[in-house]
């Protein structure tokens, strides 16, 4: 599993119902499930995630999460998770808020724009940064709605969200200690967020 | 995928007596029917450990002969599904024992409204007991005990034959490791039930119909069991379909004639739906079956759904079709919900095709076949079943 799914896994109880927003190819739900006797669904538009999914026995529906995510029951959830995904949805608010609506805690990962190399490849070369953490280029990259640690934590104070945790972690998903704890906002790639409503 | 090769070859239907007067089937109505007669086909071979069936449920028109042909069959003309089972065909003959059998009510073998009432020594008519879906299932796992089966690795069907597959993983969820359940409705509108209304009524009000008794008469109800068949087609087809296969086009001609006769060749198609529907098919199984899906609500206590899912641990796969306006979509998302609200793992994917609600019996687009194919492979790997390769 990618080592940030770990921090994700870690941030879930065990046998909680869990909902798997954007679950990619089922990984971390499989984990769920098999270690920590959860039960889970995973939303996932792209076929051979959707197949993968399959494939490792993850209940999952085939669609765009931000138009499943309507149909779910209030409440429905313990947990809904959102990995990595956030930058790429149309409305990230909404998205938020109907998280909020169908779990009572929501665990959120997402890249920093404000991170030092990407202040640097604007500031100093004038470029759209491309970093591992965030490898496309302008015109290609499904990150349609990306900010900084900043912005998000000003984005879940508005929606009534508490943050019980942060974890700041590098572009391989491990977790960054010391300086960038403090200062996550100019030195952490990415963070996972663990918020209840 | 693939669905090409040879197919499975030749196979021939069988019966069995399941039931018997001293051992009668006790019907959720409380009927009983003395004597139950069972038609099956199966393909493929049950492992030593009894843990590789997969039951194939049909739809309302269906019967035994899912897949293969019969002696003397014209090659092109296999079972009803046989896109789906066979070596290297999602339901894998190499790999899993498919079963199939005419429903109960049936007229394809097994017992229904035309068999012989022992109590009259007549054909029953409609003295038959009305029959639900779960007494369907009853029947199939009579089927089952006498081929020394106690559980599936997965029950599948379309349409009424998921309505089979839902049921039986509700009623015995500890015999089901999955269900797929394909173009199915847990719950038919009232729109459903409308159309439902009209085909019964076009059967019955046939001067032929004979309150049922006509087995024994020279007419039979054909031309209302023929206009029952061609409303129900209409709503087995999308708008879509219809256009591409008939269009506006005139039947034999160029140009109209003009008048009450037959003269689309959407009208001549219909016409020849309901006219070969006629020779394979008793008006009574008809209305039977019809009444069967009308009152089919197994959520209608979902307390007890809860309960009965919690004992066992069936995974589902429900799949729709976005062109299938009989049972769309919104069917299978709140049958897929509703079992989610009882604790049961779902998968749910609405597949892109053309062919209405008749998508089912369809090998097209793949990733229909795709999908059937991942989630029996993945049940029969949990159950420790060769693979397909190990089979090669």
């Amino acid at each position: 599993m990618r080592p940030d799914l770990d921090i994700v896994a870690a941030l879930v109880g065990p046998g909680q119902r869990v909902l798997d927003l954007g679950c990619g190819d089922g990984a971390l739900l499989e984990n769920l499930i098999d270690e920590r006797g959860c039960s889970g669904l995973g939303v996932e538009r792209e076929l051979d995630d959707f197949h993968a999914c399959i494939g490792r026995g993850v209940p999952v529906t085939q669609g765009d999460l931000e138009q499943e995510l309507p149909r779910i029951g209030a409440g429905d959830f313990d947990v809904a998770v959102l990995s990595l995904t956030l930058q790429a949805v149309s409305r990230p608010d909404q998205v938020m808020t109907e998280m909020k609506r169908v779990a009572a805690r929501l665990v959120v990962s997402l890249p920093n724009f404000a991170h030092w190399k990407l202040r640097a490849a604007l500031a100093l070369k004038g470029k759209m940064p491309v970093t591992d953490a965030l490898p496309y280029q302008w015109y290609d990259t499904p990150n349609i709605h990306l900010c900084t640690i900043g912005d998000f934590e000003r984005l879940t104070a508005e929606l009534d969200l508490k943050i019980d945790r942060r974890v700041p972690i590098d572009a391989n998903g491990r977790r960054v200690a010391g300086l960038a704890n403090r200062a996550p906002n100019l030195l952490a790639e990415r963070a996972v967020y663990s918020l209840t409503g | 995928m693939p669905d090409e090769g040879p197919g499975i070859g030749i196979v021939e239907t069988k019966r069995a007596v399941v039931f018997t007067g001293d051992r009668p089937l006790v019907l959720a109505s409380g009927a009983t029917l003395p004597e139950v007669e069972v038609a099956y086909e199966t393909y493929g071979s049950l492992n030593e450990d009894r843990s590789n069936a997969v039951f194939i449920c049909h739809a309302l028109s269906g019967d035994a002969h899912a897949a293969g042909l019969h002696e003397g069959d014209d090659p092109g003309r296999p079972g009803w599904w046989d896109n789906i089972v066979g070596p290297g065909r999602p339901l894998d003959t190499d790999r899993f024992f498919v079963i199939c059998a005419n429903v109960l009510g049936g007229c394809k073998g097994t017992t229904g409204p035309a068999s012989i009432d022992p109590a009259t020594a007549k054909p029953y008519g409609l003295r038959f007991p009305l029959v639900q879906v779960r007494d369907l299932v009853e029947a199939h796992r009579a089927l089952l005990r006498e081929l020394g089966i106690e559980r599936l690795l997965a029950a599948v069907g379309g349409s009424l034959g998921g309505m089979q597959a839902l049921q039986w993983a509700i009623d015995h969820p500890t015999e089901v490791d999955g269900a797929a359940i394909v173009a199915a409705s847990a719950r038919l509108s009232a729109q459903n039930i409308a159309f439902s209304a009209v085909a019964r009524e076009a059967i019955m009000r046939d001067p032929d119909f004979a309150g049922g008794d006509y087995y024994e008469n020279e007419r039979r109800p054909d031309p209302g069991l023929a206009l029952a068949r061609m409303i129900g087609h209409i709503t087995y087809l999308s708008e879509e379909s219809m256009r591409e296969k008939f269009g506006r086009r005139i039947q034999d001609a160029e140009v109209p004639r003009y008048g009450f006769d037959v003269d689309f060749q959407v009208e001549s198609y219909l016409h020849y739906q309901g006219q070969s529907f006629v020779e394979r098919f008793d008006a009574n199984t008809y209305l039977y079956m019809g009444r069967v899906m009308d009152y089919f609500d197994p959520f209608d206590d979902p307390v007890h759904v809860q309960n009965q899912i919690g004992q066992g641990r069936t995974s589902f796969l429900v799949l729709s079709f976005d062109s299938d306006w009989r049972f769309s979509t919104e069917h299978a998302r709140l049958m897929a919900s509703e079992l989610r609200g009882a604790g049961a793992p779902v998968t749910f994917q609405e597949i892109s095709s053309p062919h209405g609600h008749d998508s089912f019996l369809f090998a097209e687009p793949p990733e229909y076949h795709r999908t059937m194919a991942g989630y029996l492979d993945r049940l029969a790997d949990q159950r420790g079943i060769p693979g397909r390769e190990a089979n090669g």
